[in-house]
């Protein structure tokens, strides 16, 4: 899929460097630009990030939120997919182990759910785009919403 | 401009002192931290670039009269949907979204629709669904899908109402000016 990306980008870009070489440079100056300018706080994510999951490893994951868990494990299952940002093609099969090593299907829904929803550590990043009010109100709705996504699925699906 | 400079870098100033302080105390998370981090780096070197040329050609190539009839106000259900497809295919992590929502903004999309890219960029990647299949089942991917896509045009349609006009136009003037 980011093989798909860079030949839209480059072929974008070699399509527009042919109608307009001026255009084009001012286009790579933006996109330049627009990174410089939030560079420093992807940065500080992925550190933080780091940071998290060495805490935060699949085995206190999955001791946090066995089926056994409860309503309390899901609440906590939520709390960490909203604190941590794991990539997808980690996040799925890392869930997947947890379930096989019987963490419940509540709690893997609040967990995924939130964990793509609810950013925690994107939350500086969201500020400066739109300000503190917009990005507190986005998140708490996405983990409200998460919670209520988990409780359906819970409640619809059958493994 | 100046004081937005050094806040910006607080944050990820404030993270490397963290790793200090592990490595005093704790040199087995300390590594993992680095681990990842590394890996983190990684992923985002080799997600960004494209991401960001292509937001570059957007603001440069799409005039603002066109974008505002795609996804601008009473672009009605068709900008939604084109929101919809937008997030959706994107790739990346989250934080990428906001860089191009704040573009989107100073190309005229409506407050709900960039709101709308959001939560599907956050939470609707096709290229996640085929790996949630997967790893998860047709069953709960499905499921959360079809939970999800309400579920974004409620939290949209929820910010756009609590969110004051005067607020959303403060927002769009600061995505003028980010990128001119």
């Amino acid at each position: 899929m980011t093989e798909f990306f860079y030949i839209a980008a480059f072929g974008a870009l070699a399509l527009s460097l042919v109608k307009d070489r001026g255009k084009t440079v001012s286009a790579l100056k933006k996109g330049w630009q627009a990174l410089a300018r939030i560079l420093p706080q992807f940065v500080g994510i992925i550190l933080f990030v780091g940071i998290m999951l060495a805490f935060l490893s699949p085995e206190v994951i999955s001791r946090i939120i066995g089926s056994d868990s409860g309503a309390g494990g899901v609440i906590l299952a939520s709390l960490v997919g909203a604190v941590t940002l794991i990539p997808g093609f980690i996040a799925f099969p890392t869930a997947s182990l947890l379930l096989g090593s019987g963490a419940g299907l509540m709690q893997i829904a609040a967990f995924i759910s939130s964990l793509m929803m609810v950013g925690v550590m994107t939350f500086p990043v969201e500020t400066v785009y739109f300000g503190k009010r917009l990005a507190v109100l986005r998140n708490s709705l996405a983990y409200l919403f998460s919670l209520l996504a988990a409780f359906i699925i819970g409640m619809v699906v059958v493994l | 401009m100046n004081t937005i400079r050094i806040k910006s870098f607080l944050f990820p100033a404030a993270a490397a002192a963290a790793y200090g302080l592990l490595f005093l105390v704790n040199r087995n998370i300390f590594n993992a931290a680095v681990e990842t981090a590394v890996y983190g780096t990684r992923e985002m070197l080799a997600v960004i670039p494209p991401i960001f040329i292509l937001l570059g050609l957007l603001d440069v190539w799409v005039p603002r009269h066109v974008l505002t009839r795609f996804m601008g106000e009473g672009s009605g259900v068709k900008g939604t949907a084109v929101a919809f497809i937008m997030g959706s295919a994107a790739a990346g992590p989250l934080y990428g979204a906001f860089p191009v929502a704040s573009v989107l903004m100073k190309k005229g999309a409506s407050f709900f629709n960039v709101m709308v890219f959001i939560g599907a960029w956050s939470t609707t990647k096709i290229p996640m669904f085929l790996f949630e299949i997967q790893a998860l089942g047709a069953a709960f991917a499905l499921t959360r899908l079809a939970v999800n896509i309400p579920g974004i045009i409620i939290i949209a349609r929820l910010l756009q109402r609590l969110i004051s006009r005067s607020e959303q136009e403060q927002m769009y003037l600061r995505a003028q000016a980010a990128s001119d």
